[in-house]
């Protein structure tokens, strides 16, 4: 009775700790976007900007978000050139998706550079994040 | 006397062939792969900002596999890196330039990084380790289908899917393992 009391009081904890590690993440950089205009993220806008495909000079002539990290987030993905492996970006099955707003920040712009060939809005990204973190 | 030359032989040889066997222990596998490392590797360097900054696309590979010329030609290029974009910011740019610079092939003396010194003078291929004379010279008898044509290995540039510690720096022949096809004899 008392071990499970103590156990559930450490699950509850660690649960509470991952929550507060993303949410802050997230909600650091939803405040720096909504700072630079982008006052009402839309989840539907983001995946749409998602699944959208951008035409693209050179051997991967077509590209989208979805061309590493697939369609359904839930899912690992796989880097399109190298073949690594790469974790969902799903934060509901890896508790490690968006726990670190450098990370984000870093991949927001190599991977918009190469995906759209310029670098996302603030208004773009804010939508981005809303949808990956539903998933 | 010839009993005793017989008997001498015997405990060398058992002496050398008991070598791997005591540092086939678990306990004793690092000095090992320090030993094989030595001689058909390059050094193997602690750097966690390195490893998490260079090994999210491909594995990092050990600094001790190209010049410091190649290096600096990567590292200022990223933004264009081999057609993806691998860009820094500013700080951890100067932090991972200053270690491939301190620690390129042609600062070390591992035999095997000596030879990867030397690279190839065409464009991209000169920041290429696939592109090394030494590395075109040691892999030319691969036939593609057990590296483009197979899933599991895909390009050259993935060293681990064939080399089992190409992570710990270790290319001995003995710890190839080719997806799909097995131990390389030749
Ligand atoms: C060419 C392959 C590729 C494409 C295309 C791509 N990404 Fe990524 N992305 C990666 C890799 C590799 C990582 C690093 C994964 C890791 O750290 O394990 C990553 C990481 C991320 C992260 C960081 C997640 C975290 O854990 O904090 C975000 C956010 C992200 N990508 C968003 C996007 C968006 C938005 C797009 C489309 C505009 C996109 N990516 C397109 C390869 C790609
Ligand atoms: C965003 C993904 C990404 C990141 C991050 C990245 N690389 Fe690469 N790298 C690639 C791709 C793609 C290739 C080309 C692979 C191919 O041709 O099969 C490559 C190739 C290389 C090669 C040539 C391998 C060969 O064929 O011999 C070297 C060396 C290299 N990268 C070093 C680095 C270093 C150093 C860093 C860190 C500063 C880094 N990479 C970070 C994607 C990345
Ligand atoms: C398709 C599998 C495969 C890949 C991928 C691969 N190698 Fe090899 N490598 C081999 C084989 C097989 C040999 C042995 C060739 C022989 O002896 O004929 C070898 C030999 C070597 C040797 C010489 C070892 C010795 O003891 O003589 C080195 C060093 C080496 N590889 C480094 C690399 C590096 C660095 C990479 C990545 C940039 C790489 N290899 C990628 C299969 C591979």
């Amino acid at each position: 009775m008392k071990t499970a009391y103590v156990f559930m009081t450490v699950l509850t904890l660690l649960s509470t700790n991952v929550a507060v590690a993303e949410s802050t993440a997230v909600d650091e950089l939803l405040a720096v976007y909504s700072r630079q205009g982008a006052t009402a993220p839309d989840a539907q806008a983001g995946k749409e900007l998602w699944l959208r495909k951008f035409p693209a000079k050179g051997k991967i002539d077509e590209r989208s978000c979805s061309t590493c990290h697939g369609v359904d987030l839930r899912q690992a993905g796989e880097h399109i050139r190298t073949k690594k492996l790469i974790e969902p970006m799903a934060p509901s099955v890896n508790a490690k998706s968006l726990t670190n707003a450098r990370e984000i920040r870093k991949w927001f712009k190599r991977n918009c550079k190469w995906t759209l060939d310029r670098e996302c809005t603030a208004a773009e990204k804010a939508n981005l994040l809303v949808y990956i973190k539903q998933q | 006397m010839k009993v005793t030359a017989f008997i001498s032989v015997i405990s060398i040889f058992i002496g050398v062939a008991g070598i791997p066997l005591v540092w086939g222990d678990s306990d004793k596998h690092e000095k090992w792969q320090e030993y094989s490392r030595r001689s058909t590797g390059v050094a193997l360097l602690d750097n966690p900002v390195y490893q998490q900054e260079c090994g999210d696309c491909h594995m990092a590979y050990p600094p001790g596999l190209l010049p410091v010329s190649s290096w600096s030609r990567i590292m200022s290029g990223l933004e264009d890196h081999f057609g993806d974009n691998a860009e820094l910011d500013k700080n951890t740019h100067t932090e991972i330039s200053e270690f491939l610079t301190k620690h390129s092939s042609d600062k070390s003396d591992y035999r095997r990084s000596r030879r990867f010194t030397v690279v190839s003078d065409s464009g991209d291929a000169g920041m290429r380790i696939t592109g090394t004379p030494y590395f075109l010279h040691e892999h030319d008898e691969i036939p593609p289908k057990l590296v483009e044509g197979n899933k599991e290995v895909n390009s050259f540039s993935n060293c681990n899917a064939c080399h089992r510690y190409a992570e710990q720096a270790s290319f001995r022949e003995q710890d190839i393992l080719i997806p799909g096809f097995g131990r390389w004899d030749d």
